[in-house]
């Protein structure tokens, strides 16, 4: 009878302790907390150049509109266009990029800072950029400053096949560089949670070979599969966005900062019916339900908040410099501005005293050559006269 | 709740334990010049500059770290760098100088930086690296490319245009980027240098969308140290960023001689940033045109040797919005005439063929009886060689001999070109520049991804002393307008003038990229059809081989072997 107690004692005990936390889990504090990330990252590039590929640079300003509205700052963005569509001559809206035709949605904007742009979108500058290994004068607005809890979102588009992506019309990147990558990425703990999307033809060949956890990968098409793009504009004559970043673009626009919307309902965007391609994702190396995970947690902005009730104090201001007449007794003179074209002085300029640089290897051998055959022919006992 | 509490509570003791701030030392000025052209294009200049009563060089003063005005980015950069002078701009377009005169100040097409560093600077060259890195970071540009293959050191040319009596031109370094794409990436952190950054003032007339859509587009920054009074016994520095553009007669104003402020810029000004001590729109009326809302004030000042007259509008009195809170300003003219500019200067590149070719360039001098000297510098890229021995200069069909040339030779790989030459041009008179070269071939890896749109020349630079009709004052006075305090004036009848020619796009001799491919396709089918066919004939054997019999054969030899008979053949 004892037993019977303890055991209904312990059941009721564990169900009270399953509801507390399923209730835990569900609350939004429960929610913030299950994340782990405390900042977020996007690295956004459009690997196109020409002017008929003004739908990829459309493709990826799209996602960073988005991405800015959610709330990622410019300095934790690597924007890196291969091209410069807004600005084109052959653009009849200079300064604009749009999305939708009649030119309904400006995605270029008037607050855009690209890091990486024109012939600066290479392979190498990609992979020093996911890796970090970077020359030590690169600013930082170029860098991706990465820690162990940061979520990095990964887009990329342009043109591709099995297993490549075509950088700029002239190189390439492979699937097996990019997994790699991502590999030294988690090794170097660059990354807590990565999302990567592509949208190219073939695009799910491209994160095939993927072997480091926590990724998580979105393709608008399989193998075998071409990614269509999806509208031309009469007016600027370019086909102005690829499909799949058109309905991604339409599905981010419902989504705001606070909504629960997950990553299911990424997956459900731009099925077969609108496609003609069918997208495909790869959520096996990642260790939480997709169900679980938050759109904002990849495309949104962490905001930690610290509440505290202690009293700060704050320390004496910074001394104002040196007063002018401390100093100005040894600038009496007058200064004088440079004359700009001095001719006179022009005319007269000595050349320059070139520096004595010690002969050149050639030189050094050819008199070394000189110098043998003459001693040669005519022996060492004429070195005492030279010298 | 607790946490508002906490933050007001965190405020006020913000608040109160904060002493007065120091007297302020810098101060900001705006001004917006509109210019129209007799083309019916419209010119409008906008000048923003900040002067600050500090030494960031000096090494007795503790650091600098109290910026107002000044944006903080920059001074970091100058005091880490040890910079003198910073000359940095952006350009989209060509500046017309016969159709639109001269400008306030000149830039060639593309990214130009030039910088005069610190004679206390050691190694000028590795400061130059990290400072175009730096740059490229702040300005959103490729700036990343300047390197020892397209650096020069001028020898005479791009002489300081702040205070200074040192002219070591081993601490000076000029690059251009004619390549260099400017848009709304590269306005976006121009804009953010500003104190008022685009929210009050006249930068809220930038817009993009207008700025781009216009003939010519230039920004640029310039860091100097100045005089800080009329006595000059100290130095002030002086952050100068100007934005020049030229909206076009025909897409941006439908054809008419009419501008407004808001058909320019889709914007009209509401008030003076609060951070400017003056706050000016000038407009040039010395052709007469009509102006509304008329104003009384009126400036006169002599400009590129000419004398102008401006009307003033001071955007830091509420009356000059007028009830409406909104300032529009109207402009309409007809008139026809200009001042023809006496110094002008193209270039361009003849010859056929992807071997060989020749530079022209052209310099006219429109003065009908000075004749004055002006200073030519060429920077080419070493896969253009340049062959000296052909370099002629002919004025009137005459050779002109120059008083100074610099010629400093191209190393492949590691250097440009450089031609400097002191030239006197006769009065009224075209003076012809010509120099041949031969195309190089470059290495594999060394073409960009679109190598058949050809590769780029920067602009020649003609800097000049031109002889002036009207008498320039050399005074410094703090209410200057700033669009003619820029360059420093030393003498009552010449200005000082810049002007930069056309780039070049040449095409240099270009492999199909694909021949690798094809190359081991086809070699690699050829080695394998002789190779192979060689192997087989020399290590195989040949046997005859027996046909196998046809069916109605193989049951005769069936039946007969049953038999016991001999069999077929």
């Amino acid at each position: 009878m004892s037993n019977d107690f303890l055991q209904m004692h312990l059941k009721a005990v564990m169900s009270c302790l399953v509801i507390f936390l399923y209730k835990v889990h569900t609350t939004k504090a429960g929610q913030f907390f299950s994340s782990g990330h405390t900042n977020n990252w996007a690295v956004l590039v459009c690997t196109s150049r020409f002017w008929f590929n003004y739908r990829h640079v459309a493709n990826t300003l799209s996602v960073y509109r988005s991405v800015k509205r959610l709330g990622i700052p410019d300095s934790h963005i690597v924007l890196m266009l291969a091209d410069d569509m807004a600005c084109n001559y052959r653009n009849p809206r200079p300064a604009t990029v749009f999305s939708h035709k009649n030119m309904e949605l400006n995605v270029y904007g008037d607050d855009v800072e690209v890091d990486y742009r024109g012939y600066e979108v290479t392979v190498e500058n990609f992979l020093r950029v996911l890796t970090g290994r970077l020359p030590p004068s690169t600013p930082r607005s170029k860098r991706l400053l990465s820690d162990d809890r940061s979520n990095i979102l990964i887009y990329l588009t342009g043109h591709g096949g099995n297993g490549f992506l075509k950088f700029q019309d002239s190189e390439e990147i492979s699937n097996m560089e990019l997994a790699d990558a991502f590999e030294q990425m988690w090794q170097k703990r660059r990354y807590n949670e990565l999302l990567f999307i592509i949208d190219t033809c073939q695009g799910a060949s491209m994160y095939e070979r993927f072997y480091s956890p926590n990724l998580m990968a979105l393709a608008s098409s399989q193998v075998g599969e071409d990614s269509l793009s999806h509208q031309p504009d009469l007016a600027i004559g370019v086909h102005l966005m690829d499909k799949y970043t058109f309905y991604l673009l339409e599905f981010l626009e419902e989504v705001h900062p606070a909504s629960q919307a997950n990553m299911n309902d990424l997956f459900k965007v731009c099925p077969q019916s609108q496609c003609v391609s069918t997208p495909g994702h790869r959520t096996d190396l990642f260790q939480r339900d997709p169900g679980s995970v938050l759109i904002t947690d990849f495309f949104g902005s962490v905001r930690k908040v610290e509440i505290t009730k202690d009293t700060i104090n704050l320390t004496s201001p910074v001394e104002p410099p040196i007063q002018r007449s401390g100093s100005g007794d040894i600038q009496i003179e007058s200064l004088t501005y440079v004359d700009q074209l001095p001719v006179a002085e022009i005319i007269h300029q000595k050349p320059k005293q070139k520096d004595w640089h010690p002969p050149d290897g050639f030189i050094l051998g050819l008199w070394t050559l000189i110098l043998l055959v003459f001693f040669q022919t005519y022996g060492i006992k004429h070195l005492k006269h030279i010298f | 709740m607790a946490a508002h509490r906490c933050g007001l509570s965190l405020v006020c003791i913000l608040i109160f334990s904060t002493p007065a701030p120091a007297p302020a030392r810098d101060q900001f000025q705006e001004e917006l010049v509109i210019r129209p052209l007799h083309s019916g294009d419209i010119y409008a200049s906008f000048q923003f500059r900040t002067l600050w009563d500090t030494d960031f060089l000096q090494e007795r003063q503790k650091k600098v770290s109290h910026y107002r005005l000044f944006p903080k980015s920059l001074g970091q950069v100058l005091s880490k760098f040890s910079v003198r002078e910073l000359h940095i701009s952006f350009t989209q377009g060509f500046w017309r100088t016969m159709q639109w005169g001269q400008p306030f100040i000149p830039s060639p097409p593309g990214a130009e930086l030039w910088v005069w560093f610190h004679h206390t600077v050691s190694d000028v060259d590795g400061n130059w690296k990290e400072l175009t890195n730096v740059l490229s970071g702040i300005f959103c540009a490729s700036l990343n490319f300047i390197d020892m293959t397209n650096t020069v050191q001028p020898s005479a040319s791009f002489k300081p245009l702040g205070l200074g009596n040192a002219t070591d031109h081993r601490f000076l370094r000029y690059a251009t980027l004619p390549r260099e794409i400017v848009c709304t990436e590269n306005l976006t952190p121009w804009k953010k240098l500003l104190p008022c950054g685009s929210k009050a003032g006249l930068a809220v007339l930038m817009k993009s969308e207008k700025l781009f859509h216009s003939s010519f587009h230039s920004q640029a920054v310039h860091i100097r140290p100045i005089c800080q009074d009329e006595q000059c016994t100290s130095k002030a520095w002086e952050l100068r960023q100007t934005l020049n553009v030229v909206f076009d007669h025909y897409t941006s104003g439908q054809g008419k001689k009419e501008w407004s402020l808001f058909k320019m810029f889709s914007r009209t000004l509401t008030e003076a940033c609060p951070l400017a001590s003056s706050s000016k729109v000038y407009v040039d009326i010395t052709d007469n045109p009509e102006l509304s809302p008329a104003t009384h004030l009126l400036s006169r000042a002599v400009v590129l040797g000419d004398r102008r007259t401006y009307s003033v509008y001071d955007l830091t009195r509420a009356e000059t919005f007028g009830q409406l809170r909104s300032f529009n300003l109207l402009l309409r003219w007809k008139g026809d005439n200009m001042l023809r500019p006496l110094l002008h200067a193209e270039r361009y590149v003849a010859g056929f063929g992807l071997q060989t070719g020749e530079i022209h360039t052209v310099i006219y001098n429109n003065h009908p009886y000075r004749a004055f000297p002006v200073l030519l510098m060429d920077s080419v890229p070493w896969y253009l060689q340049l062959y000296v021995h052909t370099l002629t200069v002919t004025s009137k069909s005459r050779d002109n001999k120059p008083s100074y040339i610099h010629y400093q030779p191209a190393k492949d790989r590691h250097r440009p070109h450089l031609l400097e030459m002191l030239i006197q041009l006769p009065p009224h008179s075209m003076t012809e520049v010509t120099v041949q070269f031969e195309r190089a071939l470059l290495k594999w890896t060394e073409y960009t991804p679109d190598p058949n749109h050809g590769f780029y020349v920067g602009s020649s630079v003609v800097s000049a002393l031109v002889p002036s009709m009207v008498a320039m004052s050399t005074n410094f006075t703090q209410d200057q307008p700033l669009f003619s305090s820029f360059v420093p004036v030393k003498e009552e009848s010449s200005y000082f003038v810049r002007v930069y020619t056309e780039p070049l796009l040449v095409n240099l001799p270009t492999p199909d990229f694909s021949m690798p491919y094809n190359v081991i396709c086809l070699t690699c089918t050829v080695v394998a059809v002789g190779y192979g066919s060689f192997y087989n004939l020399l290590t195989r054997t040949f046997q005859v081989d027996e046909p196998s019999p046809p069916l109605a054969k193989r049951l005769a030899n069936f039946i007969r072997r049953i038999r016991g008979v001999p069999l077929l053949a």
